[in-house]
Order: structure tokens, then C-alpha cells, then sequence
């Protein structure tokens, strides 16, 4: 970042949640960098940047959209970059049919199951000699040839099964699966159903008067952004974005990052130093536990669960993640599946039994957790395990987490500190409603005390995908135990009780390899663990060595490997996580420090920093090229390109793999090579983003008759209800957007952060911002208490009064944000306790991710504490009457016959 | 280095002149405990090599050991991440380890009970395996409802994984994974 000529901070609030990493912001603006902050509060981030822009929240896809639009308009995209790298050239099928067309739906649409068959979004496969072009062709289907588009590799799977599994998700290392990478270009962009064209006419309605009526953006401000942008990006400079829960959290959050990722490409900003789009992520290992995952819908390395009906034998699995034709290294996954299966079932897992592929358990659509949940309510689910986690505070709809707790038979808490998902059998908020009797709750707890982060060794994975070794400094108090020591030694015992068993079911247990070393503590050896991510050599001389690459893995059986991303970590049998070249004694770049995937490249796609010849693009922005003498790619990074592929080399049509990608195809992961613009494969709510309003919204949303993302996954039940939005009756009872945030001095739910004394007494309360203009219409006083009633619950927060809240005018309307920050709970134990953002929301998610929408929902506000007891629901429930607020409110998927 | 109090050479004034102090509010001052006051991280036994387990940047530290306990936890200045700062998690997070109300014992709440007790937690981890084993049998799910194979539990979850290690997640995944439970998630998706 400290690169960059300009930095675009939007849907984060770097300097106050990611301090420290900040300091490379104002590095780069000390460099002469220009900062822009777009958020709906002034913050921290918003005081050191150049500008601050207040936008309303959740309509981040009109400014980015419009910025596209402006781009493409006034020639100022970067285009040597756009036709040689991106997929502007490519053309789409003719039964493709945008959201222009259809007032706010993409062909494909399936009114049913809220759910899309992409295969109208495909490329096309050749040309239609008289085909109509999108301008004149009807809806789906009606003039489409049959096979007119490139399908996915084993025939196409339907959107609701993809959305049931998260598969959005899984490309986190990877872009989704084509049959071949044989496509139409016409690189004269000119071509009606070019990539390049349906993007132009996609957003040609996002104009700065739009983003003025939507954002509540002014016009003058947006050309300033537009202006920064565009004058530091090109040859000579480039721009980077950062975003974070800001642009995740909306039923929509996946296409948020899309619409930054086409403006990206389109600048000619990825791949490059200073470029980028940055997601900050707030947890130590949160993106090691995405690639190693402890999610529902992957495997290590973004493989992906496997899914009945789809992914019954190996050859099914193989054939849905990759085609042998396609480009890139996902043809290889058979490799990395055999090494995965052969880590965890060892000899068991041999090529005649698809190396236990069979072991594998079947999904059936979502089990994220908040499906989960409200399984809990339903009693399917007897127990759980919480570790290093709080629910009952950090998930959205906390009444809902806890009644559900009430329903587990056992619960296993891990923990530091008697966390609220520790004790809601005694304090939650629920036993002061009455909705739950201590007395009356079966659930069984189990606390275990936690080692913390210097009382074991292992790696965490930073946010740019770098794993850093931590040494153990002292052992875990008392009973305290890492997460390591606590599962190997669950497994150990259940392995024990179901030894000598017969049961086909217990044979992947039993044959788990599941013999690690001990360290001269007697735990479980951490770096044993790593070397069996890293991966070995099987068979053959090296039998027995570490891999070095992942390129080294086989399909065979002979290597091993539990994370084939991770591969290389222990390159030569060294850890290389635990590199600590100081980072003055090395290059900017600091290879010798920690070790990132893929094989210690520090940028993605780098190949893209050097122009299709394999110059830099200038001296200024050198960074990876072709040395034409060495014929080898070399650079300040390593090179994330096959390192002696020429860049005029063009392959065979008949190959695939990484054979297949020519010498300007830097995008190594996608299945064309290049950077798609336009997705035809991946996303599943629509192949370009497209503004839809938050699932509570005080507009109506002006673009389209659709309101809200026709397939978010909506829940409509008696405890998970939505104020009315727009002009319908009753929103006029929940006024307000509140939005949702993270201070500096906590930690998400507090675990970490409201049992130090240090931290509570830094930030003790719970409280709101509010704009003096609000203030001054609900009668609040700073400082004193306020209540903040949505359809789902009220809480009570002493109310900050600054005029860094600004009230925006939209459609005429002012429109009001409140502020809430989430990290307290109502508990017995904590130094600091307060109400719960987090209880304010409902449940809705994004059905690319699953992700629950927590960055913007309807309240009201008024001055004084919130009722105690049961007056509590009292309220809540006389809201809800007022507004008319039933269980069909907000969960139409379909809008568009209501004007 | 200021002279020994205990000489008319300690006098303050005196200090001030010689230390070049000449406003009397820098190191001529000091009080002689300040002065004999050692900062914990040179009375340390070791410093340890570790990383921050708050937010994703990944800040450097040094982990100050005396007696085997923890007394100081500073940012790392060797690291190109961070260069030597902390936020103000980062920097609070000795306490983390020291904080007095953090727990050591392995508790348990019997059904409709009102409190906690201990347990050892070798009994504990027995109780909880027991569960795991008979919870996995009594909602297993072999086949789907059109006789596909499904080799599951749909009746244990697991919430937590991104403050573990990668060690950690690894072997959870491997477990349950291999035990059929896969309502495995994290904070990942929230
Ligand atoms: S010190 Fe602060 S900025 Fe650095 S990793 Fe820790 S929480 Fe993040």
C-alpha cells in the first residue's frame, strides 16, 4: 500500500480497526498519496484522508458503478491492460439477458427457488452468423441456440444447488471452472455481446446524479473521487483499495467486492505494487481458517465439500472443479485431492479406493451457522462446540443464538474468560425477559480453559495470506490447553471408544492417521502438524522428504499434502513461516520474513505488472518482467507465472492446464487466464454487479422495480422480522438506518478484549452516535441514555451527539445514521458489559457467502433506558404491530409488479 | 549517567548543570527509585518471537519471560509488518495472559443447574467424548431420502477457528470431517 498513489479506503475503518497496518496509508501519503475515505461516519480514517465522502449505507454499488461508467465513457480506462489481461474482449452467449432488460433480474431467473441457472451468462461458443444482439433478443431462452455457450465442465449445475453450498466462497484461491478457455475475442471491444459492451450498457444509468440520489453522494464529490482516481492509475501509477465487513456484510457483499474488482481491472490496477484490492480482515488467522478451513463448504485449499448428487464418486468431484481443457492450475486438482485424502487416511487410502474418497461426508444444501441455528431451534442439533468464539454476542440476532443454546443437550465452551455463551444459562438477556428459566434449561456446559496465543507454538495467516510462526514463550495455566492438544486428544478417545468397531461408518475414524509426535511437554507437536500440511514425498527417492511446491503433488498416491496452497511452507524442510529476517536488513518486498501462499509470492497475479511484451509498465511501477537474456520472468517479487513461459508464447487450442496459458495470461487461476470483467461462472446472484437496496431500506430503489437481491436468503419466521422499506406502509415506524462497527480498543464480541482491564477501561460503555440534527429531533442528550427499537429487539446505549454522523439527502429525503458499536453483551462476568448491537439484527444473508447482512438495517430512537423485564418484548412487539411488520414483510423475492 | 546521590554532587541544581537538564524537568529529576527501577525487559529471562492474536495484520512482538511467567508483551521492531507497533490490543495483550479473572479450571453446569462446578478436566474430556460418540450415533444419516450416501451427523457443530492456528483448524477439520459432523464454521462467515 505504501506504494500507491492514491488509496481508496471505503466500507473500513482502517486507522481505528487495522492500527498498525495503517501506518503503510500514511506512509504512502507521506509519499504524496492521495487518501479518500468513503464510509457512512467520519472516523479515525476519515481524519487523515484527503477526503471524506459519507455515503448512505449498503449503496456502495452505484458509486463504484458509476465510476465504472464514467471510466468507460470518457476513454480513461487503462486499455493495453483491459484487451490483452481482461476479459473485455471475450464474447458472451446470445441468451444472455441484463438487468436493463428485465427492470433489475439477469436471465435465468428461477422465481421458485430465488435462485439463477447461469447458463445464459456463458461465453459464446461461436459466432451466430444474424444473432440478435442483446439490445433486440427477448428474454431467456427465446432465440437461443442450444449449445451457444461454453458450459461448465460437467454440464451445468443449477444455481440453487451452488447458492446451497456457498459456492461463491470457494473460489478464494481460484476462479470457477470452464469446459475449455477457447473463446471468441474481438479485441476492438467493439462487438455488441463483447464483454466489453454489455458492461458499458449495463451501468450506463449509474450517473453521478444517481449516486447523488442513491448515495447521497454530491455530484461535485463524486468527479473528485472519479478525478483522483483516474489521474493515479495507468502506466506510471496506480490506485488501491481496502475494504472490509463494510463491503462484506450486505445481502448482496460479494458483488460489492465484484464491482471494485471490474473498476480495478479496468484501471489496470491488479497485479501490481501499490494496487490491489485490500481486504482487512479482522482476526489473527481468520484467512488461515478460510484456507484451512473450518467452514461447512470447503476443504483445505478451497476445495469443495463434496455435495450429493453431484459429487458421488471422485471422477464427478474432479470433473465439477476443473475441465481438463480449461486453463490454469485448477486442472491439477486431482493432485491435490489425492495428497489431501492421503494425509487423512494415510495407507488406507490407495488408487483402487479413490483414496477414501467415499470417507468424505455429504452436504445437502446450506449448513452455514446460521442455518445451524435455527436447526438448534428446531432440535436437530444435540451438541456444539464454541471455541474462541462468542454467539451469543457476535452473531447477528443474539435472542435467536441464545434460545437456540437453550436447546443443545452439551455445550463445550473454549475459552480464556467466561465468555456470554459461557453463562446464558444464568445471565443472558433472555432470563431477565423470561423467556428462559435457568431451572428449566437441560442444556449440559462444559467450560475448558484456553491457552493463549504465547502458551502454544503454531502459525497464524495474516491478512495478505502470509503465515508467521509463533514460538511458545510459557506453558498454559491449570487446566488451560491449546485448541491442538484439546481435538487430538477428543480424537483420541473417541478413536478409543470405537476401536475394534465393525461399523462401516467408524472406518473413517479409525483409519484417520492420527499418530502426531509430542514435544518434550508432552503435547501434540504443532510443527508435526505443519510438515503434514506442507506435504511429503510417498514413494520413489525422495520418499519421505517435504515437498517443495505443490506442483510436485501427484494424482497417484505418491505425495501427500493436507493444504496444497500451504505446499512449500516447509520448502526443503525448513519452516519457512518461521523466517525472521529483520525487515530492515532486507528488500521491501521482506520475502525473508514469514512465508506466504502461494510459494512465497507476496502479489497475486503479478505477471500482470509488466505489459504483454514483458516490459514494465514503466520504470516507476517495475516490479516482475521478462529477462529476455536469462529468458526467465524475474522481478522484486517471485514471479506468480510459469517462470520461463516467453510472453509471445501461444498455446496449442488443444491443451489445457498450465500448458495452456499463453504468455499474457496472468490470471493463472482463472479458467481463460485472464481477469474476468464480466463473470460467466462463479457468482450466483448475477455475472455483474448490480445495485439492489439492503433488505431493510428507507428508499425505494430507483434503478430497478427490484428491490432487494431477488436470491438473498431470506427467513421469514415469527422471530426474525423486518420493518417495511421504501414507500410501503410502516417504515415510517423504524426511521432510521443504523449501521454496525468495531472500536480500536475491542475485539469483535469482547472476548479478548472486555475482560482486560486495561482495554474496558479505555472504551467502558456501550453507546451510539448520532447526528446533532437527530439529536435535536428525538430530544437526545450526549451523554445521556438513548433506546434503539428494530423489528427484532431493542437496547439501550448512552448517546455520543457529533456532528461526525452527517444526515445525507437522498431523493430529496434527509436521511439519518446511527452508529452502534457491537462488542458488549449482557453478562455476570465481564469487567464491562452493555447491550448488544448485535440483537438489533436480523437474519438475512448473501447467497453467494452466506453472509448475514449486519452493516445496515431500520431503527427508531428514543431518549431514555430501554423497559427491563418483559416490558422489553412489550415494546418490541408494539412496534411491530405499528408497523404492520408480518412475516411476508421484506421477503418478496420478486418486486417487480409493484409499480 | 547521573552522579551518586549520596555526594554533594547529587544535588539537583548540580545534576541540572552537568546533565545539561537546565529546566530541571528531564533526566536531572529523576528520584533515585526511578533510577533504580529496571524496565522488565532487560530483568527478562528470554524474549520470545511471537505475533499478535487480535486483528489480521499480523503485528510482530516480543514475548518478555522472567520465572516462566509472562511479564511483558512490546511490539517487535524487526518485523516489516508492524515495525515495533502495537495498537492498543496489541499492547494490552500481557494481560491477556496475566488477567486475573481469566479461568484455569475446567468447569461444568449439570443439566437445570444454577452454577457451575469443577471438574477435572480428565473426567470432562471423557464426558464430552462419551457425548460426541453417542450424539454421532443417534443422529447419524446414511442415505438421503433417494437412497444416496450421506455418512453423516447432522446432530454435533463446531463454531470457532479464526483466532486458532492453522495447526488447529487443521486438525479440527480432520476430525470432524472424518467423524461426519460438517456444520463446521467460523467467524468467517459472519
Ligand atoms: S497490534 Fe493492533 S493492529 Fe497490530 S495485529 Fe494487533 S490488533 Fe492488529
Amino acid at each position: 500500500m505504501a506504494n500507491a498513489d492514491c488509496i481508496i479506503i471505503q466500507g473500513s475503518n482502517m486507522a481505528e480497526c487495522h492500527p498498525v497496518g495503517f501506518q503503510w496509508v500514511s506512509e504512502a501519503k507521506a509519499r504524496g498519496a492521495r487518501v479518500i475515505h468513503v464510509d457512512p461516519r467520519f472516523t479515525r480514517t476519515s481524519a487523515i484522508a484527503d477526503t471524506h465522502v459519507p455515503i448512505r449505507a449498503g449503496t456502495d454499488v452505484v458509486l463504484l458503478g458509476a465510476l465504472i461508467n464514467h471510466v468507460l465513457s470518457n476513454d480513461l480506462y487503462f486499455r493495453d491492460y483491459v484487451v490483452a489481461y481482461t476479459n473485455a474482449a471475450t464474447l458472451v452467449s446470445e441468451d444472455f439477458v441484463d438487468t436493463e432488460d428485465l427492470d433489475g433480474i439477469f436471465s435465468g431467473f428461477d422465481p421458485e427457488t430465488g435462485t439463477y441457472d447461469p447458463s445464459s451468462w456463458s461465453y459464446a461458443e461461436r459466432e451466430a452468423p444474424e444473432g440478435p444482439s442483446p439490445e433486440t433478443g427477448g428474454p431467456a431462452g427465446d432465440d437461443a441456440s442450444p449449445d451457444g455457450g461454453i458450459e461448465s465442465p460437467a454440464g451445468d449445475e443449477h444455481g440453487a444447488s451452488r447458492r446451497a453450498r456457498a459456492a461463491g466462497g470457494q473460489h478464494g484461491a481460484a476462479g470457477p471452472a470452464l469446459s475449455h478457455a477457447n473463446v471468441l475475442r474481438d479485441e476492438t471491444l467493439q462487438h455488441p455481446r463483447s464483454v466489453f459492451q454489455i458492461l458499458r450498457k449495463h451501468y450506463r444509468r449509474y450517473t453521478p446524479e444517481m449516486v447523488r440520489d442513491v448515495c447521497g453522494i454530491p455530484v461535485e464529490q463524486f468527479h473528485e473521487v472519479a478525478r483522483a482516481l483516474t489521474e493515479n492509475s495507468g502506466r506510471e501509477r496506480t490506485t488501491c483499495f481496502a475494504y472490509a465487513l463494510g463491503w462484506t456484510q450486505h445481502s448482496l457483499g460479494a458483488q460489492f467486492i465484484r464491482t471494485a474488482a471490474i473498476l480495478q481491472l479496468l484501471m489496470g490496477n491488479m497485479g501490481r505494487p501499490g494496487g490491489g484490492i485490500m481486504a482487512l480482515r479482522g482476526h489473527a488467522s481468520i484467512q488461515g481458517s478460510t484456507d484451512i478451513p473450518t467452514l461447512f463448504n470447503i476443504l483445505p485449499g478451497y476445495l469443495p465439500m463434496p455435495i450429493v448428487g453431484e459429487h458421488d464418486t471422485l471422477q464427478d468431484y474432479l470433473a465439477q472443479i476443473s475441465s481438463p481443457l480449461q486453463k490454469g492450475y485448477w486442472t491439477e486438482a486431482e493432485s491435490y485431492t489425492a495428497s489431501l485424502l492421503k494425509a487423512w487416511w494415510g495407507d488406507a487410502a490407495t488408487p483402487e479406493n479413490d483414496f477414501c474418497y467415499d470417507y468424505l461426508p455429504r452436504l445437502t444444501g446450506a449448513h452455514g451457522t446460521y442455518q445451524t441455528v435455527l436447526a438448534m431451534l428446531d432440535d436437530e442439533v444435540e451438541g456444539y462446540f464454541v471455541v474462541g468464539q462468542n454467539p451469543a454476542v457476535g452473531s447477528a440476532h443474539g435472542t435467536m443464538q441464545r434460545l437456540a443454546l437453550a436447546h443443545l443437550k452439551w455445550l463445550v465452551v473454549r475459552d480464556f474468560q467466561l465468555v456470554e455463551t459461557a453463562t446464558f444459562w444464568k445471565d443472558s438477556p433472555e432470563i431477565a425477559t423470561g423467556e428462559l428459566r435457568t431451572e428449566d434449561i437441560d442444556t449440559e456446559v462444559f467450560f475448558f480453559p484456553a491457552a493463549n496465543h504465547v502458551e502454544k507454538a503454531g502459525t497464524f495467516t495474516q491478512t495478505q495470506r502470509m503465515l508467521q510462526w509463533r514460538h511458545q514463550a510459557v506453558q498454559p495455566p491449570g487446566d488451560a490447553q491449546s485448541e491442538l492438544e484439546f481435538f487430538h486428544e477428543l480424537g483420541v478417545r473417541v478413536r478409543a471408544r470405537l476401536a475394534g468397531s465393525t461399523d462401516e461408518r467408524d472406518r473413517p475414524l479409525l483409519d484417520l492417521t492420527w499418530d502426531y509426535p509430542k514435544d518434550a511437554h508432552g503435547e501434540t507437536d504443532s510443527e508435526a502438524v505443519l510438515r503434514e500440511i506442507n506435504g511429503y514425498h510417498l514413494t520413489g527417492e525422495r520418499a519421505g522428504e517435504l515437498l517443495d511446491s505443490f506442483t510436485q503433488m501427484r494424482p497417484d498416491g505418491s505425495t501427500s499434502g493436507g493444504c496444497w496452497i500451504y505446499t512449500g511452507v516447509y520448502a526443503g524442510g525448513v519452516n519457512r513461516s518461521a523466517n525472521r529476517v529483520p525487515g530492515r536488513d532486507q528488500g521491501e518486498v521482506a520475502h525473508d520474513w514469514g512465508w506466504a501462499w502461494p510459494l512465497n509470492r507476496r502479489i497475486l497475479y503479478n505477471r500482470a505488472s509488466a505489459d504483454p511484451q514483458g516490459r514494465p509498465w514503466s520504470e516507476r511501477k517495475a516490479y516482475v518482467w521478462w529477462d529476455e537474456e536469462a529468458r526467465r520472468w524475474t522481478g522484486k517479487d517471485i514471479p506468480d507465472f510459469p517462470v520461463d513461459r516467453e510472453p509471445s508464447f501461444r498455446p496449442d487450442p488443444d491443451v489445457g492446464g498450465p500448458a495452456a496459458l499463453a504468455g499474457d495470461d496472468p490470471f493463472i487461476m482463472q479458467a481463460d487466464g485472464k481477469g474476468w470483467l464480466f463473470a460467466p461462472r462463479g457468482m450466483v446472484d448475477g455475472p455483474l454487479p448490480t445495485h439492489y437496496e439492503a433488505q431493510e431500506s428507507p428508499v425505494t430503489n430507483p434503478l430497478y422495480a427490484q428491490q432487494s437481491n431477488p436470491s438473498r436468503l431470506t427467513y421469514p419466521r415469527k422471530d426474525n422480522l423486518w420493518s417495511p422499506s421504501g414507500a410501503e406502509p410502516g417504515a415510517e415506524v423504524y426511521p432510521y438506518v443504523f449501521t454496525t462497527y468495531r472500536l480500536t480498543e475491542h475485539h469483535t464480541a469482547g472476548g479478548m478484549s472486555r475482560w482486560l482491564p486495561y482495554l474496558s477501561e479505555l472504551q467502558p460503555e456501550m453507546f451510539c452516535e448520532v447526528s446533532p440534527e437527530l439529536a435535536a429531533e428525538r430530544g437526545l442528550t450526549n451523554g445521556d441514555w438513548a433506546t434503539i427499537i428494530s423489528a427484532r429487539s431493542a437496547i439501550e446505549a448512552r448517546v455520543l451527539v457529533t456532528d461526525r454522523m452527517r444526515p445525507l439527502t437522498v431523493q430529496g429525503r434527509t436521511v439519518h445514521q446511527i452508529g452502534l458499536p457491537y462488542h458488549w453483551g449482557v453478562g455476570g462476568d465481564a469487567v464491562v458489559e452493555g447491550d448488544g448491537a448485535n440483537d438489533l439484527l436480523g437474519i438475512v444473508l448473501d447467497p453467494n457467502v452466506q453472509i448475514q447482512e449486519s452493516k445496515v438495517g431500520s431503527c427508531d430512537i428514543r431518549a431514555g433506558r430501554r423497559p427491563r423485564g418483559e416490558a422489553l418484548r412489550r415494546l418490541v412487539a408494539d412496534y411491530q404491530s405499528r408497523s404492520g411488520a408480518t412475516v411476508e414483510t421484506g421477503n418478496a423475492r420478486l418486486t417487480q409488479g409493484d409499480r | 549517567m547521573a552522579p551518586r546521590d549520596s555526594t554533594f554532587l547529587g544535588w539537583p541544581v548540580l545534576r541540572q548543570l552537568a546533565t545539561g537538564d537546565l529546566l530541571g524537568r528531564g533526566a536531572a529529576a529523576t528520584s533515585r527509585r526511578t533510577r533504580e527501577h529496571q524496565p522488565r525487559t532487560v530483568t527478562a529471562d528470554r524474549v520470545v518471537q511471537s505475533v499478535c492474536p487480535y486483528c489480521a495484520v499480523g503485528c510482530g512482538q516480543k514475548v518478555f519471560v522472567k520465572d516462566e511467567k509472562v511479564v511483558q508483551i512490546e511490539g517487535d521492531p524487526d518485523s516489516p509488518v508492524s515495525r515495533g507497533r502495537l495498537c492498543p490490543k496489541g499492547a494490552a495483550s500481557e494481560q491477556l495472559v496475566n488477567s486475573p479473572t481469566r479461568q484455569t479450571h475446567v468447569l461444568y453446569r449439570a443439566p437445570g443447574a444454577t452454577e457451575f462446578r469443577r471438574m477435572d478436566r480428565d473426567e470432562a474430556l471423557d464426558m464430552v467424548a462419551d457425548r460426541f460418540v453417542r450424539s454421532r450415533a443417534d443422529t447419524w444419516q446414511e442415505l438421503d431420502d433417494r437412497g444416496r450416501r450421506l455418512r453423516r451427523t447432522m446432530g454435533i457443530a463446531s463454531l470457532g477457528g479464526a483466532t486458532l492456528d492453522n495447526e488447529e483448524n487443521y486438525l479440527m477439520k480432520k476430525l470432524f470431517t472424518a467423524a461426519g459432523a460438517i456444520q463446521i464454521e467460523n467467524q468467517a462467515r459472519i
